[in-house]
This record gives C-alpha cells, sequence and structure tokens, in this order.
C-alpha cells in the first residue's frame, strides 16, 4: 500500500500533483499511441511501459536539472519524466520534423541530449556503457551530475550489463542503474531465465548496493533511486536499484500475451500506480476529487494537442534523407 | 627532417593532442605501465597520469560503449583495442550506437571518438589475431574508417581523426610499426579523403593499402628495371574515399590492379573496382580490373602458410604484368 509514511519529506503539495500529473501524461501518451498503432495511423513498432509510470517518474523526480539519463526501448516515460515536449514525442512517432529525431528515429530512439536526455536504445542492454561512459566525463570534468540508467530485466542478462557494472564500479562512476523488473524479457519470465529472485542481488558481484523498491508505490521509488544518487553524486560510486513492476500491455504492438495468464495480469492492475498515488494523497487531504480530475483532463489535454500538433507538423521530404549521417 | 617509426608517430599525435586539449584521454586495455600489447602508449602514463591513461579491465564491450557515452557528452576518447580482431566484442557499439547516434537523433548530439587498433598478419599470431575486417566498418554509415601506411601518414590523419567530431576506426597494420619515415616534430593534419600518390607513374595503377602500400612499392621498383612505369596511390581512407584521385590515375594509365590484405571476398578492393567501374574512368580501361587480395582462409600459424595466405611482392609483379599483356 502506497503510504504517505513513505514520503520524502522535503515534498510539496505542488510536487506530489506534478508527480501525478505526469504519470497521467505517460499514461496518456501511451495509450494514444497504443490507439494509433491499433488503427494503423501510425507504423513500425513501439513498447508501451503502461503500469511502470511510478518508476520512471519516482527515480527521475530525485534528480537535479544538470542530471541525466540513458532510456530504453520502453522509453517514453522515462523522456516525459525527463521534461520531454509530448509534441514533439508525438510528432516524431508521426515522423514529422518537428519531432526530437525529426522523424528519424521513432519511438526507440527519442532523445534530447541537450537536456541530459542520453536517448532511448533499440539495443538490450545498449545504455549500460553508454551511461558509464557519461559518468566518466562527469567524474573527469568535475561537472557534478549524476546518470540514471534504465534497463529491463531482459537486459541483466546481457554481457554488457556485467562488463558496465564492473568497470562503473571500479571507477566509482557516478551512475545509477535502475532496473525495471516488469517479470517479462519480451515473452520470457524473469523466473525462468535467471536463477536468483532479485536482480539487486547482483549488486554484489561488483562490490555496490543493491536495493529493491516497489516499483508501483512512487514514494518508495523516489526514496532508494534518492539514496543512490545521492551516494554516486558523493562519489562513492554505482548502484543498482530494483524497482518490481509489470506492463501491462504486450511486449510491442504484436504480441498475444499467451505467455501470461490474464489473473496475473489482473493481480497487478490492482496494483496500480496512479491510482495509488492519488488515493493516497486524497486521503491525507493533500488533494480534492475535483482537483484530482482537474489534473487528469489536464494530462489528457496536452495529449489530444500533442496529436493535433503532429497532425498539422511537416512530413521530412527526400532531400532530408541524407542529413545528419555525420556532423 | 628528423626520422620516426610509425609507431612513434602514433604515440607523439596523441601526445601532443593531449597536451593541448584537456578532452583528449585514452582508454583501453594495458596501456598503462605495460605501455599498451604492442607498446604505443608506452612512457604516456607517466607523462599524463593514470585519470589519462585509463587501464581498463578486458571488457570490450564495456570500454568502446563507455568512449561513446564519454564523447556523446563532451569528451574525445581514443580507444585502444589491443586487436583488430576484438572488433566482433565492440561492434554492437561502434555500429548499433556510435555510427547511428547522431542520425537517429535526427542531427542532434555527436561522438566524436576513435577506435585505433592494430591490424593484419605476419607476426605468427594466428587466426584471432591477425586478420584484417576494416571492410565491415567502411559498409557501415556514420563512420569514418582509416588506414595509414607510414609514419608521417599515421601522425597527420590521427590527428585529423581526433579533431573530427564523429567516430573514426584507425587501422594501424603491425608490420608497419618499424617502418620509419620524416615525420614534422610540430603537429600536422592530414584531412581525411585524400589519397596520397606514393609513386608516380605511367603505364599501371596499383591501389593498395596499409602494408600492401609498401610491397606495391616494393613491386614497382622490381617493374621499373624492366621499363615498367608503376603509379602507386594510397587511399589512406576508405571513409571518405578520394575516388578523384583513383579515376584520375586510372585515366592516366588505362590499367588497374587493386592489393589489400583482407580477404578479396567481400573486400574493400572489390568497391574501388566497382568504383571504377562505374565511373568515366571504364572506358579507359585496357584490361580487366586485377583484384589481390587475401586468400578466403583463416590466417594460419606456420610462417609459410601464413605468408602464403596473403599477396606477396611476386603476385603484385605478376598481376600488374597480366595487365599490361592483356589483349
Amino acid at each position: 500500500m502506497t503510504s504517505l509514511l513513505n514520503l520524502p519529506s522535503h515534498l510539496k503539495k505542488d510536487d506530489l500533483t506534478a508527480l501525478l500529473k505526469q504519470m497521467w501524461q505517460i499514461r496518456f501518451f501511451e495509450e494514444k499511441v497504443d490507439e494509433f498503432f491499433a488503427k494503423g495511423m501510425i507504423h513500425g513498432t513501439t513498447h508501451l511501459a503502461v503500469g511502470q509510470e511510478a518508476s520512471a517518474v519516482g527515480s527521475i523526480a530525485v534528480l537535479e536539472e544538470r542530471d541525466k539519463i540513458t532510456s530504453t526501448h520502453r522509453g517514453h516515460g522515462h523522456c516525459i519524466a525527463k521534461g520531454a515536449e509530448v509534441n514533439r514525442m508525438m510528432a516524431e512517432l508521426f515522423g514529422r520534423t518537428t519531432g526530437y529525431c525529426k522523424g528519424k528515429g521513432g519511438s526507440m530512439h527519442i532523445a534530447d541530449v541537450d537536456k541530459g536526455n542520453l536517448g532511448a536504445n533499440g539495443i538490450v542492454g545498449g545504455g549500460f556503457a553508454i551511461a558509464t561512459g557519461a559518468a566518466l566525463t562527469s567524474q573527469m570534468k568535475n561537472e557534478g551530475y549524476v546518470v540514471l540508467c534504465f534497463f529491463g530485466d531482459g537486459a541483466s542478462n546481457e554481457g554488457s550489463f556485467h562488463e558496465a557494472l564492473n568497470l562503473a564500479s571500479i571507477w566509482k562512476l557516478p551512475v545509477v542503474f535502475i532496473c525495471e523488473n516488469n517479470q517479462y524479457g519480451m515473452s520470457g519470465p524473469a523466473k525462468e531465465m535467471m536463477n536468483i529472485e532479485d536482480i539487486a542481488a547482483r549488486a554484489e558481484s561488483y562490490g555496490i548496493p543493491g536495493k529493491v523498491v516497489d516499483g508501483n508505490d512512487v514514494f518508495d521509488v523516489m526514496n532508494g533511486v534518492s539514496e543512490a544518487v545521492d551516494r554516486a553524486r558523493n562519489g562513492q560510486g554505482p548502484s543498482i536499484v530494483e524497482a518490481k513492476t509489470y506492463r501491462w500491455k504486450g511486449h510491442s504492438k504484436s504480441d498475444a500475451k499467451k505467455y501470461r495468464t490474464r489473473e496475473e495480469e489482473q493481480e497487478w492492475r490492482a496494483k496500480d500506480p496512479i491510482a495509488r498515488l492519488r488515493d493516497v494523497l486524497i486521503q491525507e487531504g493533500l488533494l480534492t476529487d475535483e482537483e484530482a480530475a482537474e489534473i487528469k483532463a489536464a494530462a489528457k489535454k496536452e495529449i489530444e494537442d500533442s496529436v493535433e500538433f503532429s497532425k498539422q507538423s511537416p512530413m521530412p521530404t527526400i532531400d532530408d534523407l541524407m542529413e545528419d549521417i555525420y556532423a | 627532417m628528423r626520422e620516426l617509426t610509425y609507431l612513434e608517430a602514433v604515440r607523439e599525435a596523441m601526445s601532443q593532442e593531449m597536451r593541448q586539449n584537456e578532452d583528449v584521454f585514452i582508454l583501453g586495455e594495458d596501456i598503462g605501465v605495460y605501455g599498451g600489447a604492442f607498446g604505443v602508449t608506452r612512457g604516456m602514463i607517466e607523462e599524463f597520469g593514470p585519470e589519462r591513461i585509463r587501464n581498463t579491465p578486458i571488457s570490450e564491450a564495456a570500454i568502446s560503449g563507455t568512449a561513446v557515452g564519454a564523447a556523446l557528452t563532451g569528451m574525445r576518447p581514443i580507444l585502444e583495442l589491443q586487436f583488430s580482431d576484438f572488433m566482433t566484442i565492440a561492434m554492437d557499439n561502434m555500429v548499433n550506437q556510435a555510427a547511428k547516434i547522431r542520425y537517429m537523433y535526427g542531427g542532434k548530439g555527436k561522438v566524436p571518438m576513435v577506435l585505433r587498433t592494430p591490424a593484419g598478419s605476419g607476426t605468427g599470431a594466428a587466426a584471432q589475431h591477425s586478420q584484417s575486417l576494416e571492410a565491415w566498418m567502411a559498409h557501415v554509415p556514420g563512420l569514418k574508417v582509416v588506414q595509414p601506411s607510414t609514419a608521417y601518414d599515421a601522425k597527420g590523419l590521427l590527428k585529423a581523426a581526433i579533431d573530427e567530431d564523429n567516430p573514426v576506426i584507425f587501422y594501424e597494420h603491425k608490420l608497419c610499426y618499424k617502418t620509419k619515415s620524416d615525420v614534422p616534430e610540430e603537429l600536422y593534419s592530414i584531412p581525411l579523403g585524400q589519397a596520397d600518390i606514393k609513386r608516380e607513374g605511367s603505364d599501371v595503377t596499383i591501389v593498395a593499402t596499409a602494408i600492401m602500400v609498401h610491397k606495391s612499392l616494393e613491386a614497382a621498383v622490381e617493374l621499373e628495371k624492366e621499363g615498367i612505369s608503376v603509379e602507386v596511390i594510397d587511399p589512406r581512407t576508405l571513409v571518405p574515399l578520394d575516388t578523384d584521385t583513383i579515376i584520375e590515375s586510372v585515366k592516366k594509365t588505362s590499367r588497374l590492379v587493386v592489393v589489400h590484405e583482407a580477404v578479396k571476398r567481400g573486400g574493400f578492393g572489390g568497391e574501388i573496382a566497382s568504383v571504377i567501374a562505374e565511373s568515366e574512368a571504364f572506358d579507359y580501361l585496357d584490361a580487366p580490373i586485377k583484384r589481390l587480395g587475401g586468400k578466403a582462409v583463416p590466417i594460419p600459424y606456420n610462417p609459410e602458410l601464413e605468408k602464403s595466405a596473403i599477396p606477396g611482392v611476386d603476385d603484385i609483379v605478376a598481376a600488374v604484368k597480366e595487365t599490361l599483356n592483356h589483349r
């Protein structure tokens, strides 16, 4: 149960409602994307993190503006939490020139390097070493920023996980590896793909802390990540924070979800991270029903507006094809 | 002017760059007090310290990705990969990340890194430490590929590579390391994409890379005794490729022999031959284009077998005569 007992004490009411709004933005963004894929209005593929909003929002909420992230193929939530404009995100999925990547990257490559989003990644485990390198820059140039590296349970079985965590550990780099354990690597259940319960336990072999948090409790995520970020910023090196969560939708747009039961899905839907946050804020008298409804409606409208923005944005032309290959 | 070996020229380029640019640093296996597998970084840790001459674990996947992440956030890393055969392990980061980031991100972000690596056979190191795999990298849009054959070229091209805002793969042929040439003391730059005419001639054009430039020059001396005038062109960079110099030479000589150590099948020589076949120089050809490359065999251990796996001076002499005798 999400509880204010876990609430980071410095948070004010505005911060709390901002978290709620961001989580709704992510939810509506992804539901809209899901709808458009079903209707064939956007092409390619996409990976939705509906149900995982708290791990993205909670992790990034404890960062400073100068901090950086690397994201994954399931990265829309990370982008929004890091402050991306939903207009430009949606436009990217529509393949328009106003998109973050001018329509050249699509869902799996949204990045905003200047703002510290070093990019989603189509390669599972592709972010480990890039995050490590960004943290090396912070250390060598004494820039003071911390890098959050998001990854999934599946990625933790890639060789790049081992190599990068070892390197980050011996060099005491300011990076925090956030595992969003949503229980499945595509169709592969985590419990069949590794012989341990907690991915955080792997931290021990690198001599770094590993902590498990309730990934559907935004406050538990914030507390766990905050501790790891402080440690990284103080020069004490990396950590793993494992957020246990669940993706409500399939792996990508074409997934019949034969590898799991509808009962299991229902159990996790009952732990909806957004409903949990809203309910606790109302219970504690920090938010009224009406205010909650207003925040939700505002988030929804932003997503609707992003669709209009995207539809009205220009398509790239053939002249754009060969641009941007080299700096 | 003083002479330097190729190896010393590479070291001098790095040292001079590092003295004037704080963002340049080197990472790689055993590059510290050991001085690198071939001794290229010997003495550098004493001058620049372990922060900038970063000795890494044996983790090609991590160190290549770390270089990408550091480059993306403002450093200019030079990655020493102990043997170019180990590109297979660094490949994901070079091909799927470094080469594509700028394009995927719609022209945002840049990856100014150099991956230096010794290539080629002739040291008795057998099949996993002797390959010439440059065609793989030349195939990938977003990378630049450099293959110097002389000490002078190595220094100037390495400076240009370090100054590049794009990922550069810099191949150093092991048998070139001990070769000497006049090398200016001051730092100078040879622009990527400029071939060099190593010897002027009028009867046949040889386009050769790396150690085959030296063998071709030897062959040219032999052929001169028989009154045959050979022009030897070293492209120096495969990407970008200076097609103009090659085309102009073939228009002059009407005959082309392409020589590289890499396996002929799928080798870069096919690209050079195709450039001529597709160009205005095609009409000038008086004989079919001749390609010499390694045999399609793993590099063997036995020294006689090793030598016979790749083109020798005699093969080049014979190929030139064959094109001249064509009717």
